[in-house]
């Protein structure tokens, strides 16, 4: 999949990627066999299987340094994990050795109800290693090659387009920042490389042609995207299909870097089964009159722990992060923000919504911070929780840090329950007990759900309704 | 078949405390009741009642629909069934279009065997009906796209009660006070509207304090309610007699009634 983004060079691209499939296969087996646990012979492994540069091995050490020397956050959930029970990489074969008759049948069950096709079902499983899209994408590929755009994996982008990767990887999430961006630094692979030069606006969510791509979401993906001056983006990764996996643990960054007046908006939908740890690392930085906007959803997996931030660093800079979170039975969304304003005449807004059924418990935990000298800085912060039944939890954690006098900072927040007067006005004009609470829970997400492509905002509602009905694997 | 309900001997009680202490009405296809009485009597909670409020908790008696029991059933199916109510006070669902509520309901409602997750009626044709309803009640289409009771001035939560009933077409409609909180031209606009969709088509209970409403849709009967009981029936003439002079009469005629009353309304 990877390959096939840059049209110009297309044939050649898929030819190589062919050869690289083989080559793996019938090499790596000699000299590299996938084996649990991380040590640096294991991340000299990696970086030698992939053909990196030298920089890019010694960012990956320096990075397991400083992996092994970070304790675990003592915040945000329980964490229990083995580093050492985990596989860091495996061959691309190796994903393809797992059978249809493996997959859980809960998972089987919801792709059924969501009527998600055959072949993205296998995919999507981990059955099936990529799911076949160039049909549709090949004529979207070529247009964005016109205008310079590159859009492939960062495994292809650092072969590629060295300098880019040289100049801008690991600069805004750099290794030290915490241990679990240290591990990514160490063993990431795979992830989404995206550079748009000046001035092109690409008018559709990109990645919604073809939001099933391989390469793009392997367990520590690594994600780049450069928008370029006056440059506009929205980009959209996940879906909302279950995305099962034996491993226990995803752990992702994402640095993206908006120049002066583009714009960037990154829109997540993920939802992971029950027994994923789901890690995530993602930043921004806005320079002059930038927009970065973060549109974020959470369903599944036992903990998430995300929270994207943008920086503000240039006057004019605007920063949004727009984010709900589903926690059913036995899931923890610790999810949240965070702003920086470090420069003046900056504004950012939060909102996030979260929901709770079944036991499950969400946090909103966002931190708000003005800068000295960022003076006229306007932040507003809204955060929304909905309760479904006594046995659920949510706790709301803002920090806010000013260091300047000039500003206008807002922050409400409300918890509800779901009102009986709701649920009876509904069911006595004919709808179910299930089909109200669902309809009370998706108007509660609706502001955010607008903001969605067309495609993943019908999906989210239909899983909603599912999560209401507890069916969901 | 004409369609009855029937209520029989029904006790009601609220967290603990009974308000309905034996009420019997029977209300055919086609008839319109007005149900009167002053404040605190209990007309509010026969209509909670009758819908399935789980507030409102029935401790004697029957309702039924064409010998169905009613109290067997949960607030949809009564409404699958044909039951409507008009709230006095609707609760705002924000984030949830009326169109989209509407179009659950309606389906709901007509296919009573539909379960959770199979299709609606087509869009389409949901949307050419909810038009001409609409126009037909002087709504704007904008209506449809705003979210269910959220920030709507009294008439207009009133209007999108009788939207909905117009929309269900029950086999029988409970009014709960849908003229408070109206101006004359809006109940006026009201009252029309419920002429236009058929009061011969469905049985009517009307509750009000006033009579607002009755001038335009003048009852067979004329129910008044005191200390939770029916204390009088009569014709249109009864409704008017109140709307003139109050209830005055009634509080004297029924002093065991008016204790009750009082000693209910002073909680």
């Amino acid at each position: 999949m990877a390959t096939d983004i840059t049209p110009d060079k297309n044939a050649e691209a898929e030819s190589i990627g062919e050869i690289n499939k083989y080559d793996f296969r019938t090499e790596t087996e000699a000299v590299f066999k996938s084996q649990k646990g991380l040590n640096e012979e294991i991340v000299r492994q990696i970086s030698a299987m992939k053909e990196e540069p030298e920089w890019m091995l010694e960012f990956r050490l320096k990075a397991l340094e400083i992996f092994e020397s970070k304790p675990m956050p003592e915040w945000g959930g329980d964490i229990d994990i083995n580093f050492q029970d985990i596989y860091y990489y495996l061959k691309p074969t190796d994903g393809q050795e797992k059978s249809w008759d493996d997959v859980p049948e809960e998972i089987k069950e919801t792709f059924d109800r969501l009527g998600i096709p055959e072949a993205e079902r296998k995919f999507l499983a981990g059955v099936k290693a990529q799911f076949e899209s160039e049909v549709v994408y090949g004529s979207v590929a070529e247009d964005l090659e016109k205008q310079g755009v590159i859009f492939t994996d960062t495994d292809t982008a650092l072969k590629e387009h060295p300098e880019l990767l040289r100049e801008y990887f690991g600069t805004i999430i750099p290794s030290e920042d915490n241990k679990v961006s240290a591990l990514n630094s160490a063993v990431w692979s795979g992830g989404s490389f995206i550079y748009v030069p000046p001035g092109v606006k690409i008018e559709f969510p990109l990645q919604a042609y073809f939001r099933i791509n391989a390469q793009n979401m392997g367990q520590f993906e690594r994600t780049l995207i450069i928008v370029d001056e006056g440059a506009e983006i929205h980009y959209v990764e996940g879906c909302t299909a279950p995305m099962y996996s034996s491993d226990s643990l995803h752990s992702a960054v994402v640095e993206v870097i908006v120049k002066k007046n583009a714009r960037c908006r990154y829109t997540t939908i993920q939802n992971w089964a029950n027994n994923i740890y789901n890690l995530v690392t993602k930043r921004a930085v806005c320079h002059a009159d930038a927009t970065m906007e973060w549109v974020d959803g959470n369903l599944g997996s036992q903990l998430t722990m995300k929270y994207p931030a943008v920086y503000m660093l240039e006057p004019g800079a605007h920063g949004e992060i727009l984010s709900i979170a589903f926690a059913g039975n036995g899931q923890h969304q610790d999810a949240g923000a965070k702003l920086v304003h470090a420069a003046p005449h900056t504004t950012g807004q939060i909102i996030s919504k979260s929901i709770s059924k079944n036991g499950g418990r969400s946090s909103y935990r966002g931190l708000v911070r003005v800068e000295e000298g960022a003076n006229h800085a306007k932040n507003n912060v809204v955060c929304d929780a909905l309760i479904l039944d006594p046995e659920s939890r949510s706790d709301t954690y803002p920090y806010i840090e000013i260091m300047e006098q000039d500003v206008s900072i807002g922050h409400e927040a409300s918890v509800s329950r779901i009102g009986e007067e709701q649920l009876f006005y509904l069911t006595s004009r004919g709808l179910s007990e299930t089909e109200a609470s669902a309809m009370i829970v998706n108007g509660f997400i609706e502001p955010l759900v607008k903001e969605l492509p067309m495609e993943y905002a019908v999906e989210l509602n239909r899983l909603i309704q599912l999560q209401m009905e507890g069916s969901v694997g | 078949m004409t369609h009855v309900l029937k209520i029989e001997n029904l006790q009601v009680a609220v967290e603990g405390k009974p308000i309905l202490r034996g009420v019997d009405l029977e209300i055919k296809h086609g008839e319109t009741h007005a149900l009167m009485g002053p404040n605190g009597s209990g007309k509010s909670t026969l209509g909670q009642a009758i819908m399935g409020h789980p507030k409102y908790e029935v401790t004697g008696g029957t309702i039924t629909l064409d010998g169905e029991d009613l109290l067997e059933m949960e607030p949809d199916e009564r409404a699958r069934a044909g039951m409507f109510m008009a709230f006095q006070r609707p609760v705002a669902i924000p984030g949830v279009k009326m169109a989209d509520f509407l179009r659950h309901s309606t389906t709901n409602v007509r296919n009573p065997e539909r379960k959770e997750g199979e299709d609606l009626i087509p869009m389409k044709d949901f949307r050419r009906e909810l038009k001409d309803k609409m126009q037909q009640l002087q709504m704007d289409m904008e209506f449809a796209r705003r979210y269910v009771n959220d920030g709507f001035s009294g008439g207009e939560m009133k209007r999108a009660e009788i939207l909905q009933l117009a929309m269900l077409q029950p086999k029988f409609a409970i009014l709960d006070e849908t003229d408070s909180g109206l101006d004359a031209d809006a109940v006026r606009l009201a009252s029309e509207s419920i002429a236009d969709i058929g009061r011969e088509k469905m049985g009517l209970l009307i509750i009000t304090h006033h009579d607002k409403l009755l001038v335009h849709n003048p009852p067979e009967f004329t129910h008044v309610m005191l200390g939770g009981r029916l204390v009088e029936t009569g014709g249109s003439e009864l409704a008017e007699e109140l709307h003139a002079n109050g209830y005055e009469r009634i509080r004297a005629a029924y002093p065991e009634a008016e204790a009750e009353n009082l000693a209910m309304a002073g909680e």
